[in-house]
């Protein structure tokens, strides 16, 4: 184990020096280890392809600059280049969520076309206008507190210093608003759906 | 006795990176060089 640490930091020291063969056989000795410890994380074989690159890369430009300063402990530190780029690939993942496309599933399924076509606009017109008719059909006090909420969006503190009533007032209205608002569309049978 | 629904993940011994991926690391090591200026290094890829 001494004798191969020992190898490890020569082989360092020859390829700081300009022998490109060194790094050859450090890739050689450490890269199913270092693939294998990606892999365990990202269960990815084309992940794992990338941030093994990137690590190596890391390691090439650190140990080009003169910056390694770990002498005889090599493979630790090359793979905690590996672990800090897994972590950053999962924070980049985190924020832009990656579908697989795996046979059965399709891309398309989660893409769609989320604008409407013509029928659907028209329904959504229809429907529009039929909420707006039975909003008019509310007794005045809870149309009121409706429109202020639904369509000023408005809070419900905001509402009852507007009107002059109390919150507690304000809440008991919409509801009453929401409930009457059914009945009327049990009642007449109305559909409202897109 | 509950059943146990999930599979044992395939343990997959000897994964090793594609000769590519090594192959594109040792042309890279060999094209990078630092340039060292003045406290300042500068990195120079050369094709």
């Amino acid at each position: 184990m001494k004798t191969e640490l020992i190898q490890d930091a020569e082989l360092v020291t020859n390829y700081i020096n300009g022998n490109e063969s060194a790094l050859s056989v450090l890739i050689e000795r450490h890269k199913q280890k270092i693939y294998s410890f990606i892999y365990s994380k990202v269960y990815d074989r084309d992940v794992t392809e990338d941030v093994f690159q990137d690590t190596f890369i890391k390691v090439i430009k650190t140990l080009k600059r003169g910056k390694y300063n770990e002498e005889g402990k090599f493979l630790p530190w090359v793979m905690r280049i590996a672990h800090n780029l897994v972590i950053d690939h999962f924070r980049k993942n985190k924020r832009m969520p990656k579908f697989h496309n795996t046979g059965e599933f399709s891309i398309f399924s989660v893409l769609s076309d989320s604008t409407l076509n013509a029928e659907k606009v028209l329904i959504k017109d229809q429907v529009e206008t039929d909420v707006r008719r039975i909003i008019e059909e509310l007794p005045e006090d809870q149309k009121q507190v409706l429109l202020m909420r639904m369509y000023q969006d408005m809070s419900f503190k905001e509402i009852s210093e507007r009107t002059g009533v109390s919150i507690n007032t304000a809440l008991g209205r919409m509801r009453y608003a929401l409930i009457n608002m059914r009945k009327v569309i049990e009642q007449n049978n109305i559909v409202l759906t897109n | 006795m509950a059943k146990i629904y999930s599979n044992a993940s395939p343990k997959q011994h000897n994964l090793n990176p594609k000769d590519e991926t090594i192959g594109f690391l040792l042309n890279y090591s060999k094209a990078l060089s630092v340039i060292n200026y003045n406290k300042l290094k500068f990195e120079a890829l050369l094709n």
